[in-house]
């Protein structure tokens, strides 16, 4: 299984993946109202019908957990037990799915008529199908698909329904019930709601996590939820959030269930729905309220070319196997298994791992499209390219991510620069070829306001970035080596594996590298830049080679911007926030910041300004100490250690451009 | 003390029931009624043997005189093919002896996809080069002579006390070999000759290894491969008297080498019975059950052994342990007989038992009821339980088990009685709805005098209904405790065809007994099929006790071996995974069969560190030179 070898430096290119069948062929030449009407009877797991809502929600309300838990706050707060049981009913109400098969094929009806307007394909691994199929009739399933657009969960049931596999039960953000009518139907379809944030509160965490328990213990349906926790903004996956993931594991735990079927879930976008919607949240502009004259208006939308979409279903990854030697569940045996206990720490960390491991399994699967080569290659030469040179540079980039065992979608038998041109025409958004020129669109704003002309024209980086950003994961690991390689300027192998580390340790919120794996990461790292011949590794030193410059340039400049953006957010704490600065503020602040910088012209790239990498930043300062938060009257506030802050700016910095002399002594 | 063996074999059985109504019309008179039909028989037909052996007791000095040398049971007892190809049970001591089982052959094939056509047969004979030969202890040998204790060290005898019944010992008899055997055996007739034994073997320091029935299944008689002293068995067979009965306070003063069906049927004979009735008990020894911590089938009504037990001698090498009472209660610190239960033979030798005992019940009923599915049955077991209404004893099982009972059905008499079942079955299957896929059989005895069994009965029949249970009849209640004690013989016509099995047991508390019983069941499914299995195992349980805060489970696993090279390894390997699911669902290391040496790995992790330095330290002060050396526990 695939699970077992993420880490292990092996022949990435050797590496088999399914082929893809194209599913709204079949839609495009047959009838819509027979295909939403026709015959639907998914296999079922151990023949276990879907169960009714209402009965499900009966079965959670008088399970022992809420029970107990009800009786506990009651004690705790004086409340009578029936009103705090009501209290549950309607935090039940408000979360429940309703799944009804009519509104399914509503969906599937309209859903086929936008899907075809809006894609040209909708691509799909038919060898996952059957793999998934098995599975689901054997253990219960938990499907975890990557999360890039809203249309994540409704081309996935639509894919389920096309081949008539159990429609999974979905956890949704509560935001959507906003949207009265859609918040409904989607209820219908299978989607239940939950808070965004409901931390301390323990009976809505008892009556969610039961209610996700017993589905998935009686096994009425798959259950799918979004690992990342929320729409990537980026297109980079985010690092795994663990709250439903341990609910999930923990009926494996009890021993309430043999076995959970966790199966990995990659959806590409040849181009995203929301790209310029991303790029100005991240920027700043308030993400907009769903609602459902929001989406009414996002029909504009339809009248444009949207591409290709890939979805792989990966192998399902059996927990049993993966929790094999690694832990013992044998904590659970001391206390009746409906009172709620905190795992020991080996479970935590297990969790985590598996968390890490599943993104890492979603993101082999991702599909690259050419765009994405494209989109690498001109962002680093903004704001304009020669088009012969892009071609050529495109190229060249995808066939070094094919060696690293990058799934490109590469069409056949079609000229290179027919290619590249489908490609930019696709994303008339973001560029245009403008005599022989590739070049960045800025929204022409008459506006003298430099401020809001740095914003347009970093709104269309951004857009750009997000699809250079989905390629980054093959690159991350030998990019850093090389990077380290360079930086070190000194061919000894700890020390570039020291620095490495840092590196890793720094970025740990803007990639994804499964904790406590950096010799792993750095062998895998070494490994691909070695069969690239970037390297030569000897036994104690790591060497550049000749033909490694090139690519070694290109992971630097490739890099540059996260490099770039982190010295700026750690040069924002040590000169501007050494009082402390609040949480809430922090955002604001270093966009101001960033901005003076850019205007003035001392760093050059924009995407500093994504609010993503300055939350991955402060984090990943915050974990490693750098910085920390304190309570003061109701504020969290950031406090900073500067010296620590300046150090790791230093460290960043360290021989940023290439240097003809380093490269000629190595 | 006879330590260790003995006792609880799972898979014995009952026995006793079906042996004492052959008994019963010999030894008992008809007025008796059927008072004592639930005592294992001190079978007549085996009185000739031990006439032979020239002893008064069941068991002969020479084994192999009266039991198989390389599996289950008597001699003359086992299950064959016969000419026909129909399975068929040959000898004379049982209820089932003599009958053909029509059933059988196609659910034998049809389960482990075996064929009559491959065959493993045994040797035929022991091969007796492979037998290590013994190290003996001169010094020891003449100061044994001088006390006249009969003693041998010839090779059968030896190897008869290597192993208990474990698959791979067995599986070592037939076409394997021993690395160590014992050196000598003794056979002390009292407790006095014991301690006489036991002094020697300290003063010339020689490994004593405790000798019972033998039935042990956790590889607690297996000597130490690397123990390099003489390792002297200790057989108790021939300490098999009961020496008083106190009717005043119902309790009788017995030596511990006596086997379980001597001792109900000379208590039988007084009118008394002790009622604990280990599925080994035709051959498991009254020490052994001590040393073991048994377990009896009539548990609800009598106890377990630490129930029973009302004072104990043991000879240790820093001399002899008892109590200096028999309060039937004491509040004298730890109860120093908790040291000795479950001691499998590590401190000293038990060597005489004051035991409870009851008079023989007026009356005693079968009974079986069915369920839709395993987990209305467990349900049912569960209110049992909670209303503390058990019957004698109240068994599950599952479906499977349910079935392979079925296959052991002797050809029916008439055609009316095949029609009679034909109908039953419709009725079930047809009108009620049942599964046959999914229906399980609970198995009900119960005991007593007549109008509170009958009264009792309705009670459970009652709870029974209220999950789906329908009464099944005595016949189908008989017949799924007749599985137990033929299990053994099973094993061994399996064993013949390639197929090789085993049961093991745990304890657990209610709430986990589904969930338990489900992943361990599927647990060796998918640990077959991933070591190269090639047919679906046999993978059966069922809820053998019930208590207050939990049940006993028992497993049976069996599977057919062709194709793979090394088949004791890969049960091993199975068997070990299973115990780790059982650990891992919140089940016990051992409810009754003990830990020996296959489950020692467990044991720390099972009783904490503490636990295990308490033990030791117990074992450091009584036995500091590891004379009671056989290694079982820690």
């Amino acid at each position: 299984m695939a699970s077992e070898n993420a880490y292990s430096p092996q022949d990435p290119t050797l590496k088999k993946r399914d082929d893809f069948e194209d599913i709204l062929e079949e839609r495009r030449n047959s009838s819509d109202v027979k295909y939403a009407l026709r015959c639907y009877t998914p296999v079922l797991y151990n023949g276990v019908p879907p169960c009714k809502a209402s009965l499900l929600k009966h079965t959670v309300l008088k399970s022992d957990h809420v029970l107990f838990v009800i009786q506990q706050l009651s004690k705790e707060s004086g409340e009578s037990p029936e009103i705090i049981h009501e209290e549950a009913v309607e935090i039940l109400d408000e979360m429940a799915q309703n799944l009804k098969l009519s509104v399914v094929r509503f969906f599937a009806f309209m859903l086929s008529k936008a899907f075809k307007t809006l894609f040209q394909r909708v691509r799909v691994n038919e060898e996952g199908i059957q793999r998934l199929q098995q599975a689901i009739q054997q253990y219960p399933v938990v499907l975890l698909p990557s999360h890039r657009s809203y249309i994540d969960f409704l081309m996935l049931s639509y894919v389920l329904y096309t081949y008539d596999l159990s429609l999974p039960v979905i956890a949704s953000g509560m935001d959507f019930l906003g949207m009265k009518i859609v918040g409904e139907m989607l209820r219908m379809s299978g989607a239940f709601f939950i808070r965004r944030s409901f931390g301390g509160d323990k009976l809505y965490w008892a009556l969610f996590s039961e209610y996700v328990k017993t589905m998935l213990r009686k096994g009425y349906a798959p259950i799918e939820f979004f690992l990342e926790g929320t729409r990537s903004r980026t297109c980079k996956s985010l690092v795994p959030k663990l709250g439903l993931l341990n609910i999930v594991m923990e009926p494996f735990f009890k021993g309430e269930v043999f076995d959970v079927s966790l199966v990995p879930i990659s959806i590409s976008y040849e181009r995203i729905l929301e790209e310029s919607l991303y790029a100005y949240e991240l920027l700043g502009v308030p993400k907009p309220k769903e609602s459902t004259s929001g989406l009414l208006k996002a029909r504009k939308i339809l009248s444009d070319d949207f591409g290709s979409i890939h979805v792989y279903f990966g192998h399902p990854v059996s927990l049993r196997s993966l929790a094999q030697g690694k832990i013992s569940r044998s904590y659970c045996n001391l206390i009746p298994r409906h009172i709620p206990v905190k795992p020991p720490k080996d479970i935590f960390t297990f969790v985590n791992d598996i968390g890490y491991k599943m993104v890492r399994l979603q993101q082999e699967n991702m599909v690259i499209s050419p765009w994405v080569l494209v989109a690498s290659i001109l962002i680093q030469s903004l704001p304009q390219i020669d088009i012969n040179h892009l071609t050529e540079q495109t190229v060249w980039l995808r066939n070094l991510a094919q060696s690293f065992g990058a799934s490109v979608d590469w069409p056949d038998h079609i000229s290179v620069s027919k290619v590249v041109a489908s490609s930019i025409s696709l994303h008339h958004s973001i560029v245009r070829n403008i005599g022989g020129r590739v070049t960045l669109i800025e929204e022409k704003q008459e506006s003298s306001n430099l401020e809001h002309q740095l914003f347009n024209y970093a709104a269309t980086v951004l857009m750009c970035a997000s699809y250079r950003n989905q390629i980054l994961h093959i690159f991350v690991r030998p990019a850093l080596v090389a990077i380290s390689v360079h930086s070190v300027g000194s061919s000894r192998k700890e020390e570039i594996f020291s620095y490495f580390s840092f590196l890793r340790d720094i970025f740990s919120y803007e990639f994804i590298f499964a904790p406590g794996h950096a010799i792993q990461d750095f062998e895998e790292g070494c490994y691909l830049l070695m069969k690239a011949d970037a390297i030569q590794i000897l036994k104690t030193d790591i060497l550049l080679s000749e033909r490694g410059h090139k690519i070694v340039s290109f992971f630097i400049s490739m890099f540059q911007p996260f490099v770039e953006g982190y010295q700026v957010v750690c040069r924002y704490l040590s000169e501007e926030a050494l009082e402390g600065v609040t949480e809430n503020q922090y955002v604001s602040a270093v966009r101001k910041f960033a901005v003076k910088r850019l205007l003035s012209g001392a760093i050059k790239s924009c995407e500093v300004l994504s609010s993503d990498l300055q939350k991955n930043a402060l984090a990943a300062l915050l974990k490693l100490n750098i910085c920390r938060k304190t309570k003061e009257m109701e504020q969290v506030v950031v406090k900073v250690n500067r010296t620590a802050v300046n150090s790791v700016e230093d460290t960043l910095g360290r021989k940023l451009t290439p240097q003809k002399t380093t490269l000629a002594r190595l | 003390m006879a330590s260790d063996m003995s006792s609880s074999k799972g898979e014995r059985p009952q026995t006793a029931q079906y042996r004492l109504r052959i008994i019963a019309g010999h030894l008992q008179s008809p007025g008796r009624v059927s008072a004592n039909e639930c005592k294992g028989e001190a079978s007549s037909t085996s009185s000739t043997a031990a006439a032979n052996a020239g002893q008064s007791g069941t068991i002969p000095r020479r084994r192999q005189d009266l039991l198989k040398w390389n599996g289950w049971g008597y001699s003359d007892s086992k299950f064959i093919f016969n000419k026909k190809g129909q399975a068929e049970f040959t000898g004379k001591r049982y209820r089932l002896s003599g009958m053909v089982l029509p059933a059988l052959r196609e659910w034998f094939e049809k389960t482990f996809g075996a064929s009559l056509e491959h065959k493993t047969p045994p040797r035929s004979a022991l091969n007796t080069s492979d037998i290590p030969a013994p190290i003996l202890n001169e010094d020891f040998l003449d100061d044994l002579k001088a006390t006249k204790i009969p003693f041998s060290h010839e090779i059968e005898d030896r190897i008869f006390r290597a192993h208990g019944h474990c698959l791979h010992e067995i599986f070592a008899l037939r076409e394997g070999k021993f690395e160590r055997v014992p050196d000598l055996v003794v056979w002390p007739n009292s407790h006095s000759e014991v301690e006489k034994i036991v002094n020697l073997a300290c003063k010339h320091n020689v490994c004593v290894i405790p000798f019972g029935g033998g039935t042990s299944v956790s590889s607690a008689l297996e000597c130490p491969p690397d123990e390099k002293r003489s390792i002297v068995s200790l057989d108790t067979s021939q300490m098999n008297r009961i020496l008083w009965i106190d009717e005043k306070n119902l309790t009788a003063h017995v030596e511990a080498g006596i086997i379980g069906q001597d001792l109900e049927r000379l208590l039988n004979v007084s009118g008394y019975c002790t009622g604990h009735e280990p599925d080994s008990m035709e051959f498991s020894t009254l020490g052994g059950w001590v040393a073991t911590r048994a377990s009896g089938m009539k548990k609800n009504i009598y106890g377990n052994i630490e129930d029973l037990v009302v004072h104990i001698r043991m000879v240790t090498p820093r001399g002899v342990i008892e109590k200096s009472c028999q309060g039937p209660r004491m509040s004298t610190g730890p109860d120093v007989h908790h040291f000795i239960m479950g001691s499998e033979g590590t401190l000293g030798v038990v060597t005489e038992v004051t035991i409870k005992i009851r008079p023989v019940p007026e009356y005693q009923k079968y009974g079986s009821v069915v369920f839709p599915n395993f987990e209305q049955g467990v349900a049912c077991l569960r209110e049992v339980a909670k209303q503390r209404c058990a019957p004698a004893s109240i068994r599950l099982m599952d479906n499977a088990q349910f079935q392979f009972g079925h296959a052991l059905k002797p050809q029916v008499a008439s055609i009316f009685t095949s029609f009679l079942d034909g109908l039953k079955k419709f009725y079930i299957t047809k009108f009620k709805g049942f599964d046959p896929n999914q229906l399980c059989v609970a198995t009900l005895l119960f005991e007593g005098d007549r109008e509170k069994v009958l009264q009792h009965e309705k009670q459970v029949y009652d709870i029974a209904a209220k999950f789906g249970g329908l009464a099944a009849g005595e016949d189908n209640g008989q017949r799924g405790y007749m599985l137990t004690f033929v299990i053994a013989y099973l094993r061994d016509l399996g064993m013949d065809f390639y197929v090789i099995g085993e049961s093991f047991e745990t304890s657990v508390p209610w709430d986990r007994v589904l969930d338990l019983c489900r992943n361990v069941k599927e647990r060796i499914v998918r640990e077959c099929k991933e070591r190269g299995v090639q047919f679906p195992p046999l993978s059966t349980c069922r809820v053998t006790q019930t208590y207050d805060a939990g049940a006993c489970v028992y497993f049976y696993f069996a599977f057919n071996y062709r194709g793979i090279a090394d088949p004791i390894h890969v049960y091993e390997q199975i068997e070990n995974a299973a115990r780790e699911e059982i650990l891992a669902n919140g089940g016990s290391l051992s409810h009754h069969h003990g830990v020996g040496k296959l489950r020692k790995r467990w044991l720390q992790e099972a009783i904490s560190d503490v636990g295990i330095g308490m033990l030791k330290s117990v074992k450091q002060y009584v036995d500091p030179n590891n004379i009671f050396g056989n290694r079982n526990l820690l």
